[in-house]
């Protein structure tokens, strides 16, 4: 067989020399042009944060408008009809458009550069997830700013949803929309996935690798597999409002409850999605700021796996009032109260961690610290309505809304802005203001609980979710005036991390490669990183490569000396576990095929919404053109035989 | 003194050999999803039948005439499909070519029988949850069978312009793994739309 292009790639030492090399095979072009068409994982990754912290920031404002209206009884803000789409909106806006992308955005900037490669395995489809999310996030609020914002919550129940009780277009436009963001989701699952078995530096065998890897692994895993679920039953109930199908139609024999098991499938699952990895920001983070080691590193990467794995198994939880057979709720109640052990397993981690270090106090680590508290308020009282007689006492009332409230907020949130107030000198090579940072802390943190901690009692007390006002009578009114305070001081402490933000990108303190005397290989190079991220390729012999002189270890990871890789667009595949070198990588070019794509999938969706078939045969034109395009085997990626056609 | 790792590694291939390489892995991942979606359609499937009243079955002994040959059809591509790709990987054109050909003109068959197959039904799509389940159902795996037409042909003209070696052929392998995947997953959608109820479910 001929192995003629086979090669025994070259080491070496970084040096101007082969940076410049380096720089001229990965810098993208600038422009337009540029800017359509790039598939490096830093831009796409800071893009997908800006905009999901734009979704977060409109989400905050809906929210807003529904604490001021619910500040007072019988307030005449706005009518049932827009609370309706307001509450939705709000919901399906932090949840999918923010929630998730945010998370994907740091692991898309960030894992190449723990994992010590140069790209994500496939920087094309990186690119095409960006801009399936970005089109679906402008499609979703299309619908809600034309006045047809989904109305019947962001699990939108069927009956509610069918055409016969919610006529008009709101159903159609988070059908679709939701069907569209799928995709995006999916086909960004299944490059986390390759990344993380194929692209490890050599030597990080996977008992080595950052929990952010376990975590958002973990999480993409889980996507893969129940996404469909949510895109299936989206794409049900729009048949049913379009084509005249009975799939949830109970008068033809479908079945209502159908939608809430394909809704909760992909529901619970992706709560987790949204949380482990955020969790893996404060398993990674935190440890820098206590200098030492997370405690029980092994412990933690498993329990992020097993609490994936018993998540698949809980989405009853949610339809515990349904009438479902007793044995079928025990079931799910007994693995939903079982998922507290690998919680748990977390919390003690982060608690011990902190306990046997030395702790610095920066605002990262207040936010992850912060972290800790806040999840086991939600932890407890999600663990409250695991239990059947409780559930049934507090479904549908403010504790549900406290809850889920303490596990988003505390769990992605607070993480996710202890990440920014971390990573960010890395992405702009300069400090966030530690003064403004404080404030910002405290009143995020101070806003959050006092909103959220009354409204447990809010729920005991029986105030119903979803009701757009409430009597004086009821006695709610004290508690939802504190709520509505709470909210605005939170909000406070946002607008502040947005100022610290513009600010300090222009003036902050330079960093410097590793300003927090950090561990992981992403703090070995320069802020902010070159295109090619590593000058060479390290090689890694321990799960803290930084730290080696530090604890003293007795073999050291190779970071100065390593593969060149310089002859053309290259990267190093390794194997799935022990990360040793198994292939030489041929990356693709900048190439604006994933965006024409989106643009024909952007067609497609339209024409579908305005029954347009004009529009839906140009979308699937021009998706089936930009398909060809891309996967059109080329010589320069090897594939296809370089002396043959 | 601490001792620093030392990486020799030795000839390492360049771009995808065979199936070794990313790409391979990314349709492991389209297969995986793509199995999901059709197991929620068939959780669909078996869901409502199982909570519906009786009389649920439209058709209560599916009627075996077209489905079967064609279903024997669908999984004999699969092996035309595999006889191609032995071609590319032993360096015989002509096989590969006559495997690929053969492969999406027995495809297309399946889809024109299963056009038939869809205007014998006595019921459409509108008429009840079991006509919603069976024509989405199957109008799903339609879809897939159209892609795989697709990319039959791809292949098909790829072989033609010599672009493959027994080395270089990830194109080939992924598209075959596609095609396997169609037909394996309509063994799974056959088996529960016309055989299942033989076997009591739904009756």
């Amino acid at each position: 067989m001929n192995r003629g292009d086979d090669r025994v790639p070259a080491l070496g030492t970084a040096s101007p020399g082969l940076e410049h090399r380096l720089y001229e095979l990965w810098e993208g072009e600038g422009g337009l042009q540029g800017f359509l068409s790039t598939v490096d994982h830093k831009k796409i990754g800071l893009r997908y944060i800006v905009t999901a912290f734009i979704f977060l920031l409109l989400g905050g404002i809906e929210a807003l408008i529904m604490r001021l209206q619910l500040a007072a009884p019988d307030l005449k803000l706005i009518g049932p009809e827009q609370y309706d789409q307001l509450f939705s909106t709000h919901g399906m806006t932090m949840i999918f458009l923010y929630a998730g992308p945010i998370l994907s955005g740091f692991s898309n900037y960030l894992w190449p550069l723990l994992l010590g490669t140069r790209d994500m395995a496939f920087p094309r489809v990186n690119a095409l997830s960006y801009w399936i999310y970005l089109a679906s996030g402008i499609f979703l609020y299309v619908g809600f700013l034309s006045g047809n914002g989904p109305n019947d919550g962001w699990f939108n129940y069927v009956p509610y949803a069918n055409r016969d009780y919610n006529p008009g277009m709101s159903e159609d436009f988070y059908s679709l929309g939701m069907v569209l963001l799928g995709t995006s989701t999916t086909v960004g699952a299944a490059n986390f996935i390759v990344t993380a078995m194929r692209t490890r530096a050599p030597g990080m065998s996977i008992n080595r690798a950052p929990i952010l890897l376990w975590g958002t692994l973990t999480a993409n895993v889980a996507n893969l597999l129940v996404v469909p679920a949510v895109s299936l039953a989206f794409f049900l109930l729009w048949m049913d409002r379009q084509f005249g199908t009975h799939f949830f139609d109970v008068h033809a024999g479908g079945q209502p409850l159908l939608w809430q098991h394909l809704f909760w499938i992909f529901g619970h699952p992706w709560v987790y999605a949204i949380v482990l990895p955020s969790m893996a920001f404060v398993s990674d983070g935190l440890p820098v700021f206590c200098r030492r080691t997370l405690v029980g590193y092994p412990l933690v990467a498993l329990s992020t796996v097993a609490t994936m794995i018993l998540g698949f198994g809980v989405w009853v939880h949610h339809m515990f009032a349904t009438g479902l057979p007793a044995l079928g709720m025990s079931f799910f109640s007994a693995a939903s109260i079982a998922i507290v052990v690998p919680s748990a397993v977390a919390v003690f981690s982060w608690l011990a961690t902190i306990w046997n270090g030395r702790p610095v106090v920066t605002t990262a680590f207040l936010f992850f610290a912060s972290t800790i508290l806040l999840f086991v308020i939600g932890g407890v009282s999600g663990f409250m309505t695991a239990s059947v007689p409780v559930d049934w006492q507090l479904t549908d009332t403010y504790f549900v809304v406290a809850h889920l409230h303490y596990v988003l907020i505390g769990i992605n949130v607070f993480p996710v802005v202890g990440a920014v107030y971390f990573w960010f000198p890395k992405m702009t090579g300069r400090l966030l203001d530690e003064r403004l940072g404080r404030w910002n802390f405290w009143l995020m943190f101070i806003g959050f609980n006092v909103c959220f901690l009354p409204m447990h009692l809010t729920g005991l007390f029986g105030m119903p979710r979803r009701v757009y006002t409430y009597g004086p009578e009821m006695g709610w009114t004290t508690l939802n005036l504190i709520t509505s305070v709470g909210a605005f001081i939170f909000a406070i402490g946002v607008v502040l991390l947005v100022v610290n933000v513009l600010k300090s990108r222009r003036v902050g303190a330079l960093a410097g490669p590793n300003p927090w005397d950090a561990h992981t290989l992403e703090w070995s190079i320069p802020s902010p990183p070159p295109p090619y991220n590593f000058a060479v390729i390290p090689a890694v012999a321990t799960r803290h490569p930084l730290w080696e002189g530090y604890l003293d270890e007795e073999v050291r990871s190779s970071l100065d000396r390593g593969l060149l890789l310089d002859k053309a667009k290259e990267s190093l595949g390794t194997t799935p576990l022990d990360a040793l070198p198994d292939m030489i990588l041929r990356m693709p070019e900048d190439t604006s095929a994933p965006f024409v794509l989106t643009l024909g999938l952007g067609a497609l969706f339209a024409g579908l919404i305005l029954k347009s078939w004009l529009l839906m045969i140009c979308g699937l034109i021009i998706l089936t053109a930009a398909l060809l395009v891309w996967l059109w085997p080329r010589r320069e990626l090897r594939e296809r035989e370089a002396a043959h056609g | 003194m601490a001792e620093v790792v030392a990486l020799r590694p030795g000839p390492l291939a360049v771009g995808p050999i065979g199936r070794r390489g990313l790409g391979w892995w990314g349709v492991g991942t389209l297969v995986a999803t793509e199995a999901a979606l059709f197991g929620y359609l068939l959780f669909c499937y078996f869901y409502t039948g199982a909570t519906a009243p009786p009389g649920w079955l439209l058709e209560p002994r599916p009627v075996l005439k077209l489905a079967l040959p064609n279903t024997i059809l669908l999984l004999a591509s699969s092996v035309v499909a595999w006889y191609g790709e032995r071609g590319v990987l032993t360096h015989r054109p002509a096989q590969a070519l006559i495997g690929f050909g053969g492969a999406f003109l027995m495809a297309c068959l399946f889809a024109a029988v299963q056009v038939l197959e869809w205007y014998a039904k006595p019921f459409r799509l509108g008429t009840s949850s079991y006509g919603s389940l069976y024509f989405v159902t199957t109008g799903f795996h339609m879809a897939h069978v159209l892609v795989g037409i697709a990319v039959l042909a791809g292949i098909f003209i790829w072989t033609a312009l010599d672009y493959f070696s027994p080395r270089r052929n990830l194109s080939v392998s992924a598209g075959v793994l596609y095609w396997h995947f169609v037909d394996v997953v309509w063994l799974f959608i056959f088996t529960s739309f016309y055989i299942s109820p033989y076997l009591g479910f739904g009756q």
